[in-house]
Formats: C-alpha cells, structure tokens, sequence
C-alpha cells in the first residue's frame, strides 16, 4: 500500500519522539492531534482578536462574533444542516446528548414509556438517558450484540414498540469500531414514529456525515476528535424539534428580555447557550471544519478504510492476538487482547516504544461486559497514520510478547 | 539487548512475571474474619483479599481478582509479606510500602525489610502504573480498617 501521507507534516504533535522512538500514535479515538491550522487560528484570536461575543459594539467584540458565528456557518455547511439556527454550539457530544435528554426527554417521559439504546454505546450515550429515566419513571431498554460486535437488528426492531420515544444509537462503536447501518435503523424507527439520536463522535471525523440524508432527528459530535480543541462540539437538531423544546440552561446570551416575572428566550439557537461559549476552542473548530474540507472527507475515508484493512490483516497475522470487534463494517478502530498479557501491561510496554494506544474499557463497560473482559487495548486511526504507524505496532507487540514469554 | 529492553524489563522482573503468572495464595478464605474489595477504576483491576485475624495476628491471609501484572504480583507479594504478622506491624508495611511506590523513598523508621518488594521500585517510574501495585495495600489497610466500603485508588 501507498506509504506516502503528505497530511501528516500538518501535525506538529506527530514529529517528536516518545522514549526516543518516534511518536506512533493510534489514540485518536480518544483525543485527535490537531494540525498547525488549527493551533493558528486559536492563537491567531487569542493574540489579535479575543472579546467576548454577541454582547460588545466594539471592533474586537465584532471581530470575535464574526469568526465564532463563522465558525458555525462552516459547521453546519460541513454536517450539511437545513439551516445555522439548527447548530447548537456545545462543549462536546457528552452536552449535547445531555441537552436533548434533559430539554427534549425529559418533559415528554411518562411512567412507562422506554427509551431504546444498544449494548454498543459509550457511556455518554447511556447515562444521560439513565438520569432521565430515573427522573421520569421511564425504562431504559437495550438492544443486544452479536461475538463480531454488530447490533442484532430483528431485535433492535423488535424493540422499537409503541411506548419508545427515542432512539440513541452510536454512528461508529469507540470500542469496537462498528460502523451502524444507520440508514436501515432510521428508517425503521421512521415508519414507527420513534425519534433518533445519533452520537456521531466517532462518525464524524472519518467519514462525510450528511444529516439530511441520514434523516435523524438529532446529531452530536465533538470537536476534538475531529483535529479541533477540547471543549467545543456540536448538537445538530431538527428546527421543529429544537424550538419546541425548553431552554436547558439558564444565563447571559440565552435571553431576549429578562424582568422578575417573566424572561423572553432568545431564538434558535442562542436560546440553549447560556453564558460565555468557548469562544477560542469553536473558532479553532471552525479551522479544523476547513483543514478537513480542503482534504475532502470522502478521501479521507478511503485513505482511513484501506489503512484499516491493512491493520486488520497484520493484526491477525500476530500469532496470539485475539480481535475483539469484527463487524460487517468498522472504522477507524480495533480492539484486541494478546495472549493473556493484561491491556495496561501493554498499554505501558507499547508506550516505551513511543507507540500510543488505548487500554482499558473505554468508556464502554457493558460492552466489555459483553465479551467477558474488563478491557482490551485499542489501536485507533486518524487521517494522519500510514502503514508504518501499524508496522510499529505490530513490531512493539512483537516485543511485548518476549517479555512476557 | 537494546536499552528500551533492559528498561522495560527493570519494570517486569522476573520475580513480578512470576507472581503474576503463578499469584501465591490465591484463593478464597471461608472463614476470613476481615476481608476487603479493592478496584481500581482507571485500569478495571478488581481483587479481594481475606484474613483471618486471630489475637492481633494474621495467621491467613490470601487473595482473588484479576488485573494487570503489577497489581496481581504485588498482591502476591503483599499475602507473603504480612503473613504472621501482628495487626500494627501490617499497617506499618502498608505505610512503608505505599510511601516507596509513590514516593520512590524509603523511611528510615521502617520496622521492616522490603526486600521481595524492591521488585516493584520500577513502577516509580510510570505514575500511570503506581495505583495497580498500591492497590492491594489500599485494600489490606481497608481490611484490617474493616471499613467496609471497597478501597478505590481514586
């Protein structure tokens, strides 16, 4: 396979060496590098143009709403949204799926209704909905896995009765890199009138992510593990759904009129942004929107899939491995055990060869629980790796197996 | 051997590989009269030790669980430690123990030899990795605590 990956250069974090190896990094899943773009955009506004936003009739609070709002146009163009009013502006998937369970779920649960997740979901897409639940007197109910990691979709269907009144469904497993056939899961849930929830933070930086192809009624993601800063991220919701909806946060910037008796909300979608955004960290998302635009997301899918493949087939190759996830369609990521060599073993052997990966449960313990294991590591893949990046993984298990032989 | 071997391996000595391979003691105690959980949540390390105390004495002890190498040898090593051991004089090891794994410092007042224990000095060197070999310690001092909630390292 092509072993040339100009994109990588873009990334400053990726050319210094790790316990004098030169850094590998396949945790992307967790937190992506970003590129020089965006490290200059962010600093580009803290040294020339920081006020704060929406609020001044200065230059620099002009300045600082423009690249902040343009920041959202850029968003909403890239996830292709009907319109900016729909893109609310959150500190990460974790908020956004917070927001939709507390200001969409919430006031409409009864005691006896369910909400429908699967055994895939990171913890930001069950816990939300455990609260709301809790608080509602509504059930969670879960639809089952198979050994390779697919949803089982009769069952999910079956799930779908007449007292479900959401839908929150991953767009890609962070722990086992299960890509959802969402088209097929949506329609369903249409026919049925259930509304849907896609956590899309693995979805999104791999893969051109069109909501109105989609056809959910929520999307959330996150910016850091799209090459942006922590902190920022992303709820894509219907209009019509978003302005029945409740504020979920009280504060500055959310209001249109504020008296003791009465407080008018301001519009979509200011209405769910209360207090100071995160004005650096959107404007830095804003520039990792053009970073991966100007690459194209459809080639970046294509480099990602075959760089995924190539690491499957070396992957399997290492005698002992055992591959955990092995779904119809994966992206990005693998989980695997080795021999019986526990994962934070690994974790810390793969890292004295400057090799980073996850160990642990990734924030998906059900799903571990599923495969009897408390964890497993995680190899996972960003625009920037190449073949390399596996070869030394592969090399650095080598090494992990003579120690502990 | 290359350099980043030899360092790896001052983590993974021989003596912790075969604790960890072969844990002594590992077993449940039916009649334990203190026991305790242990979890670490970051690594998913999970242990349970038993003890029977008998006079102030610990005339038992052993341990179940799973986790990494570093957490099991040195829980391992922790039930050959304490073993016979005075209530007070295993509190002390704990203290002893848990100061040397974080600290990478021996105290002078020590009232014991760490010997088999200076196998785990490497972790001092990787501070993702010093909760596993404290764990088992958090756990005993809970046992003889008996505080009952699980000793977390959080």
């Amino acid at each position: 396979m092509n072993t040339a990956n100009a994109w990588r250069a873009d990334f400053p974090a990726l050319s210094q060496e790790i316990n004098g190896q030169p850094l590998t990094y396949l945790d992307s899943a967790a937190s992506a590098q970003q590129p020089q773009a965006v490290i200059d955009a962010v600093a580009r506004y803290q040294r020339e143009d920081h006020a704060n936003v929406h609020r001044g009739v200065h230059t620099l609070s002009h300045r600082a709403t423009d690249l902040y709002e343009g920041a959202r146009d850029k968003l909403a163009k890239f996830i292709n949204a009907g319109s900016r009013s729909e893109l609310v502006l959150t500190s990460g998937t974790t908020e956004s799926i917070n927001l939709v369970a507390q200001s969409y779920c919430r006031p409409l649960l009864q005691l006896g209704d369910q909400v429908l997740i699967t055994w895939l979901e990171h913890h930001s897409n069950i816990v939300p909905w455990q609260l709301v639940c809790e608080q509602t007197g509504a059930e969670l109910i879960v639809a089952p896995i198979n050994d390779d990691g697919d949803v089982l979709l009769d069952e999910l269907f079956d799930l779908m009765g007449e007292r479900v009144r959401m839908l929150a469904i991953g767009h890609v497993s962070n722990a086992l890199g299960t890509v959802n056939p969402l088209d097929k899961i949506i329609q369903q849930a249409r026919e049925k009138g259930i509304p849907v929830l896609v956590d899309g933070a693995q979805g999104v930086p791999h893969m051109p992510v069109d909501v109105a192809a989609l056809d959910c009624d929520f999307y959330a993601f996150s910016g850091h593990k799209m090459f942006g800063p922590t902190g920022t991220g992303v709820l894509w919701g219907r209009e019509a759904l978003l302005e029945q909806m409740p504020p979920y946060k009280g504060g500055g910037d959310m209001i249109l009129e504020v008296s003791f008796d009465n407080t008018v909300f301001n519009e979509l979608p200011y209405k769910f942004e209360a207090g100071t955004p995160n004005i650096s960290g959107t404007i830095g998302l804003g520039a990792a929107v053009d970073y991966l635009q100007n690459i194209g997301m459809q080639r970046i899918h294509e480099h990602e899939s075959a760089l995924h493949s190539y690491m499957v087939e070396k992957l399997s190759a290492v005698d002992g491995i055992r591959r955990v996830g092995q779904a119809t369609s994966q992206a990005s990521v693998q989980s695997f055990m080795l021999d019986d060599i526990h994962p934070h073993d690994l974790g810390t052997i793969l890292d004295h060869q400057g090799v980073a990966i996850r160990t642990g449960h990734h924030c998906a313990m059900p799903v571990m629980q599923s495969f009897g294991l408390p964890g497993t590591a995680r190899a996972s893949l960003g625009l920037y790796n190449q073949p390399e990046d596996v070869d030394r993984l592969v090399a650095a298990l080598e090494k992990a197996k003579q120690i502990f032989a | 051997m290359s350099e980043d071997a030899t360092e790896m391996q001052d983590l993974y000595r021989e003596l912790i590989l075969d604790h960890a391979r072969q844990p002594r003691n590992f077993k449940r105690l039916a009649d334990a009269t203190h026991s305790a959980e242990g979890i670490n949540p970051l690594c998913g390390d999970k242990l349970h030790l038993y003890l029977v105390v008998d006079q102030d004495k610990i005339t038992e002890i052993s341990f179940q669980g799973s986790g990494c190498a570093i957490s099991m040898a040195s829980a391992s090593l922790l039930t050959e430690t304490v073993a016979e051991r005075s209530v007070a004089d295993a509190v002390a090891c704990v203290t002893t123990v848990t100061r040397r794994l974080t600290t990478g410092k021996e105290e002078a007042s020590a009232t014991f030899d760490l010997g088999k224990l200076r196998a785990l000095d490497g972790v001092t060197q990787y501070p993702s990795r010093v909760k596993c070999a404290t764990l088992a310690w958090h756990a005993l001092r809970a046992a003889l605590n008996q505080a009952g909630a699980p000793a977390t390292t959080e």
